[in-house]
């Protein structure tokens, strides 16, 4: 039986792993953290329609019954032997890959570099993926009793090259309007607002939801880059921007801001990925694939392959696309390479 | 961090602080659909009266949004009611009808 190592046990991971098992290959999950599910794990509900992250994840689990998967376990060490992979993890496991797969995802941009945000020096200023875990557990301090303001910046770290990401993150605009949703949920009394540069609400269903925010939830949308963010004596937040439509600088004082943090390639995949000389692109950091049209889960170096946000933002429905687009990729490589 | 710019206040500045919206509240609830707007300037671009003097729908709305009433029924009082920007409008809003409300809620 052919042996596929799989890194990382996040939504592409675990769909990969499901199929590949499903198609009669030995497959060797890896997963660096106590828990599979990756970033998954830590969302509430999700765009567009607001399902439950927590079913999607236990629909998955109960699908990769069968495959071999470690927890708490890194690739200690990945080398090319002949046309396999000897993969050598930290637990002790070896295994000779007959193909390795970068499910690698991605980090989330650490929002404390963008100092003018304030994001751990004010008291009030999370990030989008913090306000996911309070509408899981509702414990955050930061978060007051009931806000009259709320302000979501855009683009925390995306289009942004001082930040050193150019690229546009794709997700955090539909996160920030369902979350600009949700929060009006909770807190019915408080006033909205999002601050953007372009909504980019690309997916079926998306428009719908920025939609109903203006008009179900009369969540307002101000064109303009936030610029800075003070803390008042109050510990509110004073914001500044433009409002570009108007061409006027405005000003407003809220009590909770959240920060759509974009995403960055996953600095445990490149660790990974750079011992057999797969490496990130120069634009972006994101994995380079073998073209970028036709080929997207291939990697330049034979035997490589990726499914999901290791090659560049990307929703959930396209990283279970990329997962199964890998494990078909996978098959046909192998039933290729055997018939030589 | 430096507070750069934060003593300065512009008189043209929108301060959402003192915004006073009782009014665009009564707007919203004669006219809701004036919440779709998304700023695409259709309106403003085929406007008839707007070739002549100044007159903007999508301007007059993000005055309202901005507590600048005057502004607003500035840039609608030239306005001839010929109903072009409802014809063009892409999220479908009665302009014509909510130029009326405006206009009733306003002066
Ligand atoms: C704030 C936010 C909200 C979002 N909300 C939605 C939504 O509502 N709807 C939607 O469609 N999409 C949403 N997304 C996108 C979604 O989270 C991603 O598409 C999805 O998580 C990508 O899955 P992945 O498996 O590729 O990566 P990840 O979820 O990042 O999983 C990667 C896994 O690999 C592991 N790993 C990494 N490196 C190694 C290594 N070297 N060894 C072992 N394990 C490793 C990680 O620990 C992790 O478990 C959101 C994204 C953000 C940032
Ligand atoms: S999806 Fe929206 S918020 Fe995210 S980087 Fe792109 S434009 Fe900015
Ligand atoms: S109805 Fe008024 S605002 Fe609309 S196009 Fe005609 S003149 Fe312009
Ligand atoms: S055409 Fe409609 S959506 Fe566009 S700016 Fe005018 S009112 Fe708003």
């Amino acid at each position: 039986m052919k042996n596929i190592v799989v890194i990382g046990g996040g939504p592409s991971g675990m769909e990969a792993s499901a199929q590949l098992h499903k198609m009669g290959y030995n497959v060797i999950l890896v997963e660096k953290s106590p828990a599979l599910g990756g970033h998954l794990a830590k969302w509430d509900r999700l765009f567009p329609q607001g399902v439950h992250a927590g079913n999607i994840l236990e629909g998955m689990i109960s699908n990769i019954n069968g495959v071999k998967y470690f927890l708490n376990a890194n690739v200690q060490s990945i080398n090319a032997l002949g046309k396999s992979y000897n993969v050598i993890l930290d637990n002790g496991i070896t295994v000779l890959a007959d193909a390795v797969l970068f499910a690698t995802g991605f980090d989330l941009f650490k929002a404390e570099k963008k100092e003018e945000y304030g994001y751990g020096i004010y008291e009030h200023v999370i990030t989008n993926a913090d306000l996911e875990n309070w509408f899981r557990t509702k414990n955050d301090q930061r978060i007051v009793e009931n806000p009259k303001r709320i302000g979501f910046v855009h683009c925390v770290g995306s289009r942004d090259e001082k930040a050193g990401n150019r690229y546009c993150s794709k997700v955090c605009c539909a996160t920030a309007v369902k979350q600009a949703c949700e929060i009006k949920q909770e807190f019915p009394g408080a006033e909205v607002f999002c601050f953007y540069m372009d909504l980019r609400m690309f997916g079926r269903g998306y428009e719908d939801l920025y939609l109903s925010a203006q008009k179900e939830y009369g969540v307002r949308f101000i064109r303009g880059r936030v610029s800075e963010v003070a803390e008042n004596i109050n510990k509110e937040l004073v914001v500044k921007a433009e409002d570009t439509l108007s061409g006027k600088p405005l000003k407003v004082t809220i009590d909770l801001l959240v920060l759509m943090s974009g995403m960055q390639n996953c600095s445990a995949g490149v660790k990974v990925a750079g011992q057999i000389g797969v490496a990130g692109m120069e634009n972006d950091g994101f994995f380079e694939t073998k073209d970028s049209i036709y080929s997207l889960q291939q990697a330049l170096k034979p035997g490589v392959f990726f499914a999901g946000a290791c090659t560049g933002p990307k929703t959930l429905p396209d990283s279970l696309h990329e997962a199964r687009a890998a494990a078909l990729a996978i098959h046909t490589y192998l039933q290729a390479r055997d018939h030589q | 961090m430096g507070k750069f710019g934060f003593a300065l206040s512009p008189s043209s500045r929108i301060n959402l602080d003192t915004l006073d919206n009782v009014k665009f509240a009564h707007l919203i609830e004669i006219e809701p659909d004036v919440l779709k707007c998304m700023a695409c300037g259709s309106c403003t671009a085929s406007c008839t009266a707007g070739k002549f003097v100044k007159t903007s729908m999508r301007s007059a709305i993000l005055a309202l949004q901005n507590g600048r009433n005057e502004e607003a029924i500035s840039l609608l009082k030239s306005c001839l009611l010929c109903g072009k920007c409802t014809m063009v409008c892409p999220r479908a809003i009665n302009t014509r009808h909510l130029i009326i409300s405006i206009l009733k809620v306003y002066q």
